[in-house]
């Protein structure tokens, strides 16, 4: 147990490590692509700690359309451009949102979770679509931003976006893994199967899940706020339910197994999507519905149990 | 004083009464079995000590508080724990997990349920538990595989990790075999007059109530009708008619009850 922790942090430095240098390798459009697949990694690693509470929630763009918006916010009217702290600002100000929508969100459980969650979404997509004041169904630019007082070019600034993208996903992981070692982390397994059991162990289920709910909001608007950034655009597509729902279908294709499942799902998501837009840019949804109706048959806990099998296998 | 004291305990379903006017007083270190049959209010009794159910009436002093109205997790951080007549374990988590969960959640503030679950200190206690309660053989297989009297061995061991003062024990033995009956209730009583444990437990088996309690409350329509040692209750003829179901052993004093 000890070892397999070790392995995981040891991994996880490995692959900050790995993801820059190849930075130094990659093309423009692959950097992008990175930063969207581990924008989008954030998001999920969070729906990973709802999944094993056994929740699902359908909303999660809300936090993810919230941290877009307060990176373009900032910059528009605080003229705020440091990418760093706009990340910080953008997880702040989900996690203040998650903290406020949890206490009602985390008495729920099941489908009224998942619609709840959903509800909450829709409310902001209408909120800013309605509003002239945010571009309504536009959206609007976000300013160019700078690195540590630096201003790049397009493309050293993708770059550097990817290099922040990579050490913030590494960081989350390292952190949400330490989560899932902890009491608390393993007590989601144990809300999942009793709640009256933790009750009366002493411990408030209520706060188990607020606490990895909120922790959820945060990851998403971390996500959010770097993929303001990378595309300089938000609109109210951000929030839109089949973002949402893009979310889910990565913590499915993933599984949730381990901490980096969702990123690698992430990764495999954005490249199959990538392709299947560009090859067969009608039907490209078919083929990502094809794909999860393969996993779901054939690998119902996700990409990550074939690296199960595989160790499993070997040793 | 009495670690635990009930005055005029009174809950209803719709029309259906549970617990009518349930008084009493239970001393540090008793061993109480609790009989009575189905409906007779024995598990809404417990419910209420631990805060599942309020009562409509009355009180319930633990050690020098007043607990009525209490939740489940704020009775337990007091010191009384219970079990489930069905076991209420982790079905997904190991044996080991299950007892480590239990003993990680001690005190359940956030800095120590920030702690890892896995450390040295916390896998020694559990350790301990699963000796005393004889599931050493079982502790890496997930809970959920267990045969059913193993299940209900980690279901009490789990309500015993706090080390409470008072544990209730809902029905340890219902779903067990007859051959393994005896067994579990020995280990479960040995390990907790080890921990010093005071124990209520409610029982069907006679001869369990008759070998492990030094006192028994007989609950009948949701009242108590009897309340001594075991010798003299089970023999009590009231008792033997409206809790065993005994016909005719003293049909006057049977009606005069209702």
């Amino acid at each position: 147990m000890t070892d397999g922790h070790n392995h995981t942090n040891k991994g996880l430095l490995l692959a900050l490590v790995v993801l820059g240098l190849l930075g130094f390798v990659l093309p423009g459009w692959a950097a992008f692509l990175g930063i969207v697949a581990l924008s989008k990694g954030l998001v999920v690693l969070g729906l990973l700690l709802l999944w094993r509470l056994g929740l699902v929630s359908f909303g999660q763009a809300l936090y993810f359309g919230i941290g877009g918006y307060t990176v373009g916010l900032a910059g528009l009217w605080w003229g705020l451009h440091d990418a760093l702290a706009l990340t910080a600002l953008g997880t702040l100000a989900a996690t203040a949102i998650a903290a406020l929508l949890g206490l009602l969100i985390a008495r729920y459980r099941e489908i009224f979770f998942a619609m709840l969650s959903l509800a909450f979404s829709m409310i902001l997509y209408g909120l800013l679509v309605k509003s002239d004041l945010l571009g309504s169904s536009d959206g609007f630019g976000v300013p160019p931003v700078s690195f540590a007082g630096m201003a790049l070019s397009p493309a050293h600034g993708t770059l550097a976006l990817y290099a922040l993208a990579a050490v913030v996903a590494c960081g989350a992981a390292l952190l949400v893994h330490r989560l899932l070692r902890a009491t608390l982390g393993h007590l989601a397994g144990a809300v999942r199967d009793s709640e009256l059991r933790v009750e009366y162990l002493g411990v408030s289920v209520f706060q188990v899940i607020y606490a990895q709910y909120v922790a959820a909001g945060a990851l998403a608007g971390a996500g959010g706020a770097i993929t303001a950034m990378a595309v300089g655009h938000v609109d109210p597509a951000l929030v839109y339910w089949t973002v949402s729902g893009e979310f889910v279908f990565i913590t499915i294709l993933a599984g949730t197994g381990h901490v980096a499942a969702p990123f690698l799902g992430a990764l495999l998501f954005e490249v199959v999507r990538s392709f299947a837009m560009q090859y067969a840019p009608f039907t490209w949804q078919l083929i990502l519905g094809v794909v999860l109706l393969l996993l779901i048959l054939f690998l119902p806990n996700g990409l990550w149990s074939l690296a199960r099998r595989w160790r499993g296998g070997e040793a | 004083m009495p670690l635990l004291q009930t005055i005029g305990l009174t809950r209803h379903f719709g029309s259906v009464v549970a617990a009518r006017n349930v008084s009493l007083r239970v001393a540090r270190d008793e061993v109480v079995g609790i009989i009575g049959a189905n409906g007779a209010g024995k598990t809404t009794f417990v419910n209420m000590v631990t805060g599942y159910l309020t009562p409509e009436r009355g009180h319930i002093r633990f050690a020098d508080r007043d607990i009525t109205g209490l939740r489940p997790r704020q009775i337990t951080r007091l010191g009384i724990c219970r079990s489930f007549q069905v076991p209420q374990v982790f079905p997904s988590a190991s044996v080991r997990d299950n007892l480590l969960i239990s003993l990680g959640v001690i005190p359940a503030t956030p800095r120590a349920l920030w702690r890892p679950l896995h450390r040295p200190a916390l896998q020694e206690a559990a350790e301990t538990l699963l000796q005393r309660y004889q599931l050493d053989g079982h502790r890496s297989q997930a809970a959920g595989l267990l045969p059913q009297g193993m299940r209900k061995l980690l279901d009490i061991a789990m309500a015993a990790a706090r080390k409470p003062r008072l544990l209730l024990l809902d029905e340890p033995t219902s779903g067990v075999s007859v051959a393994e009956k005896h067994d579990i209730m020995d280990i479960v009583m040995a390990a907790l007059r080890e921990e010093g444990v005071t124990v209520l437990f409610v029982e069907h088996d006679m001869d369990i109530v008759a070998r492990h309690a030094q006192r028994v409350l007989a609950f009948y329509d949701g009242g108590i009708i009897a309340d001594d040692a075991p010798g003299t209750v089970l023999q009590d003829p009231t008792v033997r008619e409206l809790v065993l179901g005994e016909p005719g052993a003293n049909g006057e004093q049977a009606d005069a009850e209702r």
